[in-house]
Formats: structure tokens, sequence, C-alpha cells
């Protein structure tokens, strides 16, 4: 098997508020390999952009802090750089787009210019050479007429054109991993379409890791290769896609695709998980699962499971994945 | 925009007539007189009704308006006080009061937005929790009173004065001293007049910058590497200013208008001491001139800060 390209290992977030201790992200472990599309998905809170947001080290300290684990990308540990070497990382080596283009762009700064930013500061191109590539950016982000539309601020597009010159600033530097944190939620569903094509396409050209953070299934089904389900800061499963989607061993995950509500059958009312996501300062004991699935037994409540080998990358963290689904 | 500027010119042209009316109203309605003031009982009514005519006292208050604009305009103003033409005595103390405000504001400025962005990085750390401390000292201490404590001290503890634009002894200074004398002249007093502003500004500085740095765009700037510095102070303090950027439109008045109560303090020759005298004096003249000058600066103040507004803010673009 070929190396990955990012290995997380226990990566642990907490987040040390007035109230008591979040814990974000907990134990958390996955690989991402050169070219692939891993898609992290859950419901809001679980902690799958905290997740995104500790690889880059953009946790805000305090009040958050990674307390432990280790950020393997191409074999350098990221946790263990100087602040200096991490900056070059970031937007080079690793970019991340938002999910906000409305607010994640600098309302004062023309597009170009932000996008020149990137470039001149790790490329050390000039600036005639940056624009050049800026405007080829645009162009490749299917932007229409990059030329014109480089100098335009951030106001004067629309939400998907934002989006997209997010992505090209994204993309500039050519990294070899994008996070994308909900890239396409603040969009129209039409634009969320173009927009995740765009995204699949240049991933393909570039031949660029994606980790795709969403809680749509929809968007996941159609761009992702590898599939990890978050629940109360933990991978509960991850597979491939077929697997995840065919024959998921996790009941979180079947009440996950259970509540995506289907054209063909006439509801009254959509199927949802019951209960409610667990209050991260006060997480329930054994698996955080319990409360809500209908698969409990008392052993659920005693300890927290461990991922189960389902298959060779196929993993739950249920202990009756065997009967589950 | 060329009709957002007529429009804005015709009206701030209309706002100053009402303003010159009303300020007209409100001098001559005060109690007392520029003749009752200066009366000496002795005077015979003959004369007081002479100083009444050559000053057109006697004429209703309207007509004294019209006549005062005429005057104005015609170069024919003249203070009741001294007898001098009105704009020549203005002239004179303008250059007086712009040092000393240019002073201070340089001194603002300067040191307030460095100190902002500071406390707002290190929000909560010992020294955000100091100059919070010195900011909330600086607004809380009355300006008079400190400079009045400030001017004791120095006289007293090193026996200089601190008065007016220089030393009444200069005889056997060098070139050298000279200069420092007046330096020394107008950096107490330009000083004590940054301390409020400096604190306020600061302050300002440091709550747009919070918000500021709560912004997506911030967590965006730094995901695409750049150096932390200047994520702050390009990315961050270009938006904090937004807001700042207009007050340079509404110090314009201050700088000329000057400040009455520390030009009074400090004896400062400067157009705030002229306007508190002649208040004083009921010289309606050198009153209402002042008075009008100051709107102009004030209406011209915050035209330029909408401009400036427009320039700051991509966002914003005048129809």
């Amino acid at each position: 098997m070929k190396t990955p390209l990012l290995e997380v290992r226990s990566l642990t977030t907490q987040f040390f508020t007035e109230d008591g201790v979040v814990r974000a992200v907990e134990d958390v472990n996955f690989e991402i390999h050169p070219g692939e599309i891993l898609s992290l998905v859950g419901e809001s809170g679980c902690g799958k952009s905290v997740t995104g947001l500790s690889l880059l080290r953009l946790i805000p300290i305090p009040p958050g802090k990674i307390m432990s684990g280790e950020l393997l990308f191409e074999g350098r540990d990221l946790l263990g750089l100087e602040e200096r070497e991490m900056e070059r990382v970031r937007g080079n080596d690793i970019s991340m787009i938002f999910q906000e283009p409305m607010t994640s762009l600098n309302p004062v700064f023309t597009i170009g210019n932000q996008i020149m930013e990137a470039l001149q500061l790790h490329q050390n191109l000039d600036k005639k050479e940056a624009r050049r590539r800026a405007i080829e950016m645009l162009d490749r982000v299917k932007i229409p007429s990059p030329e014109v539309r480089i100098d335009s601020y951030p106001h004067q597009l629309s939400g998907g054109m934002r989006q997209r010159a997010m992505i090209a600033m994204a993309l500039s530097c050519q990294p070899k991993l994008l996070i994308a944190d909900e890239p396409t939620t603040a969009l129209d569903v039409t634009i969320q379409a173009q927009v995740l094509r765009l995204l699949k396409e240049i991933q393909g050209e570039m031949g660029m890791a994606v980790m795709l953070i969403t809680h749509d299934l929809g968007v996941v089904s159609e761009i992702a290769d590898r599939v990890a389900v978050m629940y109360a800061g933990r991978i509960v499963e991850s597979g491939p896609i077929e697997a995840i989607f065919g024959e998921m061993r996790h009941p979180y995950t079947r009440g996950l695709l259970e509540s995506i509500p289907q054209l063909e059958e006439k509801k009254k009312r959509l199927n949802a998980i019951p209960g409610q996501v667990p209050n991260p300062m006060d997480l329930p004991t054994g698996c955080k699962f319990h409360p809500r699935c209908h698969l409990m037994i008392d052993d659920c409540k005693k300890e927290e499971p461990p991922l189960y080998p389902v298959n060779k990358n196929h993993f739950s963290r249920c202990i009756r994945w065997k009967e589950c689904c | 925009m060329t009709s957002f500027l007529l429009r804005r010119i015709l009206q701030m042209f209309i706002t100053l007539i009402g303003i010159s009316i009303i300020s007209w109203l409100i001098i001559t309605t005060a109690p007392g007189g520029p003749i009752s003031l200066t009366m000496d009982p002795k005077i015979s009514p003959k004369i007081i009704e002479q100083m009444m005519k050559n000053y057109d006292l006697d004429k209703p208050v309207y007509q004294q308006y019209f006549l005062w604009i005429k005057k104005l305009f015609t170069g024919r103003l003249y203070s009741f006080k001294d007898g001098r033409p009105v704009l020549e005595k203005i002239w004179e103390r303008i250059g007086n009061t712009l040092l000393l405000n240019l002073v201070a504001m340089t001194i603002i400025f300067s040191l307030a937005i460095p100190l902002g962005v500071f406390s707002a990085r290190k929000q909560y750390s010992m020294m955000d929790r100091l100059t919070t401390f010195g900011v909330f000292l600086g607004l809380s201490i009355p300006g008079f009173w400190l400079a009045y404590l400030i001017i004791l001290g120095t006289v007293e503890l090193f026996g200089y004065p601190v008065l007016g634009m220089r030393s009444f002894v200069t005889e056997g200074f060098g070139a050298g001293e000279i200069v420092m004398d007046r330096i020394w002249h107008l950096l107490l007093p330009a000083m004590i007049m940054a301390i409020h502003g400096l604190a306020g500004l600061s302050r300002y500085t440091r709550s747009s910058m919070l918000e500021v740095i709560r912004q997506d765009y911030i967590r965006t700037a730094k995901a695409k590497g750049v150096p932390e510095e200047t994520v702050y102070y390009k990315h961050g303090l270009r938006n904090a200013l937004l807001p700042i950027v207009t007050l340079f439109g509404f110090l314009i008045p201050g700088l000329i208008g000057g400040s009455i109560i520390m030009e009074s303090v400090f004896a400062w020759p400067g157009i705030g001491r002229l306007a508190y005298q002649a208040v004083l004096a009921r010289d309606y003249p050198v009153v209402m001139t002042i008075n009008t000058i100051t709107a102009v600066l004030v209406l011209l103040g915050n035209f330029i800060a909408d401009l400036l507004y427009g320039v700051a803010d991509p966002r914003i673009r005048y129809q």
C-alpha cells in the first residue's frame, strides 16, 4: 500500500471555556492518500470542522488547544513545526476553503489581490507574474472574463462566483491537500452542483487530495472516495463510499442515511434520529451514541467501543456491528 | 458622483445659512451687550447713543444680521473691542492654534492606533489590562485640572515657565535654547490635549480591531499562510480603520477651531481663547465670524468624512 499523504494519529482538540472543557475532537485517526477525496461527515457540532482547522493549526488558542496527537504530512509532524514553518505549509501544501463565501473574503481587497497574496508569499512571484497566474486560476474555476473580474471586490460577485474565487485562491499554489469545510452549504442547490463538479474536475486535473467536510450526504455520494462519519468528536465509522452507503455497520450512519428524504416515498414526516446531539461538555459514558440508539444494550454504557474492523478498510465503533443494518 | 457632490454642496450651503441665523439670534438675545459691559456710569447717554449707532446696534436685529454678512464679505468688519479688522485678528491666531492642534493630533494618531491594535491582539494580557487602566484614567481626569496640576508641578519643581508660546525673558538665550523653549511651551499643552483623544481613539481602535479579528476573512488569510503580523496589520487593521478614517474628517474643525479650555489654561494665543474673550466682551463681530468659520469647517469635515469613507470602503460608492 502506498504511503499516505496525511496521517492523523489520535488527534485530540479541546476548548477551555468558562463553563467547562469542550471535548470537540477525541482521539481521531485517519489518513488521506494522494489524489483521494475523503469526506468527513456528521451533524453540526460533531467536531468535523474543528478537525479540519486542527490540521492547519488554525484553532484559536486560547480557548482551544490541541491536546495530543500527530499530524504526519509527508512524514513530517505538523504539530512539531515552528509557527514560521507552519505558515509555509498553509496555503502552499495544504489549503482550506470555508463555508461562507460571503464573509470569508476580505471586503476591502479585490479578489485578484487576495489570490495574488498567496502566490507572492509562497511562490516568490513578482506582481506581474502573480497577476497572470491569478487570471489563469480564475479562468480555471470558470469565472467568465477573468481579466476583468480580477479587479472586482467580493461584494460585486454572486455567492457562487465568490466561492469560485475562494477555490481559485486556495488552489493557486497547487496544494497537495485541500480541506474544504462545507464548501457548498451556503450556496443555492443548482450552484452547489456546479461548484462540486468544478472541485472534482480540478481535483482530477491537479491530482491533489481533498478532505471534504460536510453534513450533506448527497454531496458525499457525488464526489467522495472514502467516508469517515463523526459523532461527538469521534470517528464512529469509516470506509470506502460503497461500503458506507451499501453496508453501513453503525446505527448512527444508518440513522443519517435514513433521514435523507426519498422522492419515491410519500411520507408525512422525515425519518429522524431520536434525541439530541450530546452536550460536548457532558458526554455520556461508554458509546457516545447509546442514548439515541435502538440497538443499545447494557454493555454500550460501560466502555467506549474501539473501532472494530469490518474488513480491511471498513471500521465501525459499535459492539453490535455484526447485527447492525 | 457629480450629482452627489452638487447635492451635498447645496445642502451644506443651506445648513450654513441656518446655522448663522440661529447663532446670530442666540448671541444677540444673550443678556448683556457690548455697551453695557464696557459702560462707565459716568458716560453720558449721548455717547452711548453714538456708540450704538457706530456698532449698528440701534437697528433691528434682522438688519444687523444682513449688515454683518455684508461687512464680512466686503472686509469692513471691525471688532467692537479694539476696532481692528476681525479677519486680521483671527488670521494672526490661526497659525498658533493649527500648530498646537497638529502636534496634539500627531501624538494621538501615532500612539492610539498601535496601542489599540496591540491591546486587541493581546486581549486580557497584563499589558492590555494596564493600558485599559491607563485609558480609563485618561478619560476620567478632567483636562483642565490635570493641566493646572502639571503647570504647578513644573513651575514648582523646575522653576520653569510654561504659559504662553515662549518665555517672557529670552535675552541671553542661544538659538538652540530659543528653539527648546518654544518646543517646551508647545509640547506640554499638546500632550495634555492629546490625553483624552489618545484614550478614546485607542479604545475605539481596540474594540473595532477585536470585532474584525473574529471575522472569517481573518481566518482565510491565516489559512493562506499569511504571517500573523501581516494578518493583523494588513487584513485586520484595514477593516478596523474604516470607522476611524472618518474621524479624520471630524478633526478638521478642531484643528482650527481650537480648544477654549486648554488655550485659556495655558494662555495660548489661539482661536479658542480669542473666541472666549470675544464672548465675554459680547464682541458680536468676532464671535459670529469664529462661529461661522467653525460651522464651515464642521460641514466641510463631515463632507470629507463621507468622501473618505467611500475611498476606504469599496462597498460604499456614491450615486
